[in-house]
């Protein structure tokens, strides 16, 4: 294994901006990685060798122009954001084979950056799930054990930093698609501010809730993804014209001294598995000493948060998937010249949607149609209320919630892909956020027997700067304890 | 054996809905920056927002929520301190999305009225419309269909589509149940749509062109037996292109109702396509079940909530309405009722303005627009505006009858060849060697011909018979060809006979 | 009773225009009721002096100038297309109301 591909983003930046690596050879070197690996981890749908070498190379050739502190540093890119002439399927067949003409507003800025764009990465079929084993293209494995799933939606984000196939990904988060495969692969992502990162190319799941955000294997590495892509956009009009939080000044300087910590007493206990308890106690205990204070506060309407979300999401997804009819891209089935468009959207539908998704269209159709909308959709929204008034309340009391990031570590792959209740239990943490559209980490908080665990900071929105502070603390504290980032403790990936 | 109009009107009392959708003439589309030229080239003016391609995001044109306000102001409309998009869902090929945006529970602006008149038999009255709401939304695609007869849907083999129509600006104005009308329905339906367009043309805010479809009228229409006091069942008819479809159709499916109620049978609540040729409705297709829209909150998409200031603003800049403007032009150039009206509903109170406003005498300007003009449109059924001479071509001609270098018999052959397009006034009389003869030593010459043709006609008119000299007249105006201006040959023949 | 009929999931695929296959219908029809019987906990949570909430953010009035921006070429929009015919995307026979 080169040396390398197992270096922080901001290592390779720094041997890059020095010339003593040229982001062709890093560049290189994790496709390199990909090709040895990607059969066994499957993290990838589309890999642009041809594009990335020669992005690497523009690189060097602007070397003294420094585009971003990330300048030549190769990036994963979740396939649901539209990048220019490269295939973006969302994980589902409908799409197959479309190249999108124009590219989102976050690839916009990687490009302007001089970040690499290695390929495009697995995921649940339109984002829709917790484990990647929804994608039309089969599942991605997690590289700390390839017999269990490495999260979802974003697995393939999450998987290609744990398996060193690429220092940064780009994943997005509806409910906790960046933050639940972060947790159980050991390596960190971010749900900005909901308005925080521009959604323009970004296809949607569910336009209220979805967030694009920075992962990687390192909080300051995640601060510097996250200064590049974040900022107001003209084209996405929920984004926030305001500056920026300073989330790399705030990571470098990783201090929760005086700070209030508040633990979500709802968050834990029940539901959540021993290790992942002790973690976080652990967790919360480094805190301590670091100087904060750890306060327990209660957010009672959190338990409505996993009904109103599966109502919210799928209710504008359906709609948002209306789009996908045969009629101006993407897969049409059944146009043989005797049968109508009609009949030809409802085979195509048919045909080129998954199970999962097809169960939240329908789901979201329901709740949103004539003499349900009320008992349904209108509750969720209500529900929604009560829930970000929980959050106000809370950050009354205290500068950061805190909680597990997922009630059990890393699950194996088909255990729970019949009973999709217990599957959406995963993110019982994690949607709260979305639903109130605040600002949210998950960075590793140990090992429990062998697997990732992941400890969840929540700021308020706009504040995105504190999670940097809190989650920058704990890893210096955890990183000296494991002697690096936790990733370093994968297992070597035995391809066969 | 079907009713006459009398024979409906007498028995059952109509109730109207007219919602009328208006392409707003922005330079943008309503959620993208693509242009919205009429006419262009398939597919030029789209882009990945108005095509629906994914990931791709609407931000609201702000010039067309500004038309809107002021179309809300000018229809004495409450402006909602926060209004919201909606998505309209429903599956339709020439709409990208599969869903419309449009508002729904929270529309811009609710609440307003318009008043309009009309002849009826006991003289000119004036009925209120009253306005439901006004809202936003964005257009669909067209679709081509080929294969099958006549382009038609039915038979067609398979569909083009072309979405630069997707996404420009739209603008629903939807009345209230307009009752009260009796057997005017027909006149108030096509009054109500003449004069809102005659609103949005002075605001400036549409093309307003109902032959291109950027001003469209869907007429509900229901009738309950006369002193019921209830409310029938309505069919929605589509597609009326033109303001004399409006009335046709009103017209029609009211006789179409009457006789079915007459019958004892029942009217279906249903879309009716309005039949351009035989000013017949025909059904739509019938849906096996009630649309579901599912409408609920646009989420990519922010309230718009216009403070008082931007309110008031757009409210001072409005211009005067069309009514205040026509009775203070009727009081300026001091045209009687009956003849203000005609020039109303010629659709000519623009052009005299313009006439009289580039020199004109406003009799004169009238008299050609209702008169000449008026006739040479409705032979070629076409809209006085859109007849193919300008106010400042008639202005000209008016001047060149006041110095006396046509005569309105010249004058009418000018017309028709400025008409025709053969060029501006000038540039017509000059090619064809249209002149009045007003070298006064060939007049006299002619007069003097005519009077020894016929002296015992000269003698009457020297005797003091002056009806008598119309006989010379002619025959000098024959011989200069119809050249010669009438007045003057009348006066050299009446100082030669003094 | 299931909170939801199969005949029900039927209409609702229709009218999201899925056409389901009988064995697909039977087992989706048990799993969305499941789910509803799992979310409709959320009927018990507000009362009616709870506003709904259906975005995040309170921000108002975003609107762009009316300037034109290049389309895309008419290429660029058809490259997707699964048919097109003279600058225009081919479909199959539309049924429905005459436009
Ligand atoms: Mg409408
Ligand atoms: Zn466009």
């Amino acid at each position: 294994m080169s040396d390398l591909i197992k270096k922080s983003a901001s290592e390779l930046a720094a041997l890059i901006a020095k010339k003593e690596v040229s982001s062709r050879e890093v560049t290189q070197a994790h496709l390199d990685q990909i090709s040895k690996t990607d059969s066994l981890i499957h993290a990838f749908l589309y890999v642009d060798t041809d594009g990335a070498l020669a992005q690497a190379e523009l690189a060097d050739k602007n070397h003294d122009a420094r585009k971003s502190p990330l300048h030549g540093v190769p990036l994963a890119l979740k396939d649901v954001l539209a990048q220019k002439g490269i295939p973006t399927t969302c994980g589902s067949k409908i799409l197959e084979g479309w190249r999108p003409p124009y590219d989102a507003t976050v690839v916009t800025k990687l490009k302007d950056a001089a970040v690499v764009i290695l390929g495009k990465t697995n995921m649940d079929e339109f984002a829709m799930g917790s484990s990647t084993e929804n994608s039309a293209y089969g599942p991605t494995r997690n590289p700390w054990d390839t017999d269990r799933i490495p999260g979802g939606s974003g697995g393939g984000s999450a998987a290609a930093l744990a398996a060193f196939q690429a220092p940064l990904s780009i994943g997005t988060d509806t409910g906790g698609s960046i933050r639940q495969p972060a947790a159980v692969t050991g390596t960190v992502g971010v749900k900005p501010t909901y308005g925080g990162v521009s959604r323009y190319g970004l296809v949607a799941f569910s336009s209220s809730l979805d967030q694009a955000g920075p992962c990687a294997r390192t909080v300051l590495d995640t601060a510097l993804l996250h200064q590049v892509i974040a900022g107001h956009d003209p084209k996405d009009a929920t984004s926030i014209n305001a500056p920026v939080p300073d989330v790399v000044a705030a990571a470098e300087r990783a201090d929760v001294k005086g700070m209030k910590i508040g633990v979500v007493k709802e968050l834990t206990g029940a539901g959540y598995e021993k290790g992942v308890a002790d973690r976080f106690a652990e967790s919360l205990a480094i805190l301590e000493s670091q100087g904060a204070e750890i306060i327990e506060v209660s957010c009672p309407n959190f338990r409505f948060a996993l009904g109103a979300y599966y109502l919210i999401a799928p209710s504008e997804a359906s709609s948002n998937l209306a789009r996908f009819d045969a009629m101006r891209y993407g897969l049409r089935i059944g146009d043989d010249g005797t049968k109508s468009a009609e009949e030809v959207m409802s085979l195509t539908r048919d045909a080129g949607f998954g199970d999962e998704v097809k169960r939240r269209i329908i789901l979201g159709t329901y709740a949103l149609s004539a003499g349900y909308y009320d008992a349904f959709y209108g509750s969720a929204q209500k529900v929604r209320t009560l829930i970000t008034r929980d959050f106000a309340a809370a950050y009354s009391k205290v500068d950061v919630l805190v909680s597990p990031t997922t009630p059990t570590v890393a699950f194996k792959i088909g255990e729970k892909s019949n009973d999709p209740v217990a599957m959406y239990l995963s993110d019982v943490a994690t949607i709260p956020v979305n639903l109130a559209g605040v600002a949210s980490m998950s960075l590793p908080a140990g090992l429990s027997e062998g697997l990732p665990v992941g400890f969840q900071i929540i700021a308020p929105a706009m504040k995105d700067d504190r999670l940097y502070l809190v989650g920058g603390a704990l890893e210096r504290e955890l990183n000296s304890k494991w002697n690096g980032p936790l990733t370093h403790q994968v297992p070597d990936l035995v391809v066969r | 054996m079907a009713l006459t109009y009398e024979e409906v009107v007498a028995k059952y009392e109509p109730s109207l809905g007219l919602e009328v959708h208006v392409e707003l003439n922005t330079q943008t589309k309503m959620f993208c920056g693509c242009a919205t030229e009429f006419g262009a080239a398939p597919n030029t003016q789209t882009c990945p927002v108005c095509l629906g391609m994914p990931g791709a995001l609407p931000v609201v044109n702000e010039k067309a929520i500004e038309s809107t306000i002021r179309i809300g102001l000018a229809l004495n409309c409450a402006i909602t301190p926060k209004s919201r998009f909606a998505r309209k869902n429903y599956f339709y090929p020439d709409m990208p999305k599969n869903f419309q945006i449009s508002q729904y529970d929270e529309p811009i602006c609710t609440n307003g009225y318009l008043d309009v008149e009309v002849e009826t038999d006991e003289g000119i009255k004036t009925f209120r419309i009253e306005i439901e709401r006004v809202h936003m939304e964005e257009d669909t695609g067209k679709s081509l269909h080929v294969g099958g007869a006549t382009g038609r849907i039915h038979g067609a083999e398979y569909s083009l589509l072309d979405y630069n129509r997707a996404g420009i600006p739209l603008v629903e104005i939807v009345t209230k149940v307009v009752s009260g009308t009796g057997k005017y329905a027909p006149e108030v339906a096509k009054a109500y749509v003449k004069e809102l367009r005659d609103i949005l043309r002075s605001l400036g805010v549409s093309d307003v062109k109902m032959e291109q479809g950027s001003l469209r009228c869907d007429a509900n229409v229901s009738l309950a037996p006369t002193g019921s006091g209830k409310l029938g069942t309505r069919s929605e008819t589509k597609n009326v292109n033109s303001l004399r479809s409006v009335e046709r159709a009103v017209r029609g499916e009211m006789i179409r109702h009457a006789g079915l109620l007459d019958k004892g049978e029942r009217v279906i609540q249903e879309t009716r396509h309005f039949q351009e040729d035989t000013g017949a409705t025909r059904s739509g297709r019938s849906k096996e079940q009630a649309e579901d829209y599912r409408y609920f909150p646009e989420p990519d998409l922010t309230p718009v909530a216009p403070d008082a200031e931007w309110i008031e603003r757009l409210r001072s800049d409005l211009p005067e309405k069309p009514s205040v403007r026509r009775a203070r032009l009727q009081d300026q150039w001091q045209v009687p009722d009956k003849e203000m009206a005609a020039m109303v509903n010629a659709g000519a109170v623009d052009l005299v303005e313009e006439t009289v406003a580039l020199g004109a005498d406003p009799t004169k300007a009238r008299g050609w627009w209702l008169g000449e003009i008026s006739r040479l449109a409705n032979e070629a059924e076409i809209e006085l505006n859109a007849v193919g001479i300008s106010p400042k071509q008639v202005a000209r001609i008016v001047e060149l009858i006041s110095v006396g270098e046509l005569t309105d018999k010249l004058a009418r052959q000018v017309v028709a060849s400025v008409i025709a397009g053969e060029g501006d006034p000038d540039s017509v009389i000059a090619t064809k060697g249209i002149k009045v003869v007003s070298d006064e030593s060939s007049l006299i010459a002619a007069i003097e011909k005519a009077i020894a043709a016929q002296p015992d006609i000269a003698e009457k008119v020297r005797s003091g018979h002056l009806p008598a000299a119309g006989a010379l007249i002619g025959a000098v105006m024959k011989e200069t060809k119809g050249q010669a201006d009438a007045a003057r040959v009348r006066e050299l023949l009446l100082g030669l006979l003094s | 009773m299931p909170r939801i009929s199969r005949d029900e999931v039927a209409r609702i695929a229709a009218l999201a225009r899925i056409t389901l296959r009988d064995e697909e219908l039977s087992g989706l029809a048990g799993q969305i009721d499941g789910i509803l019987d799992a979310v409709a906990v959320v009927q018990e949570a507000a009362g009616a002096d709870v506003p709904a909430m259906s975005h995040p953010l309170e921000i108002t009035n975003v609107t762009r100038p009316d300037v034109i921006v290049p389309s895309l070429t008419p290429e660029a929009s058809l490259s997707g297309a699964p048919a097109s015919e003279e600058s225009r995307f081919r479909v199959p026979q539309i049924l429905g109301e005459e436009a």
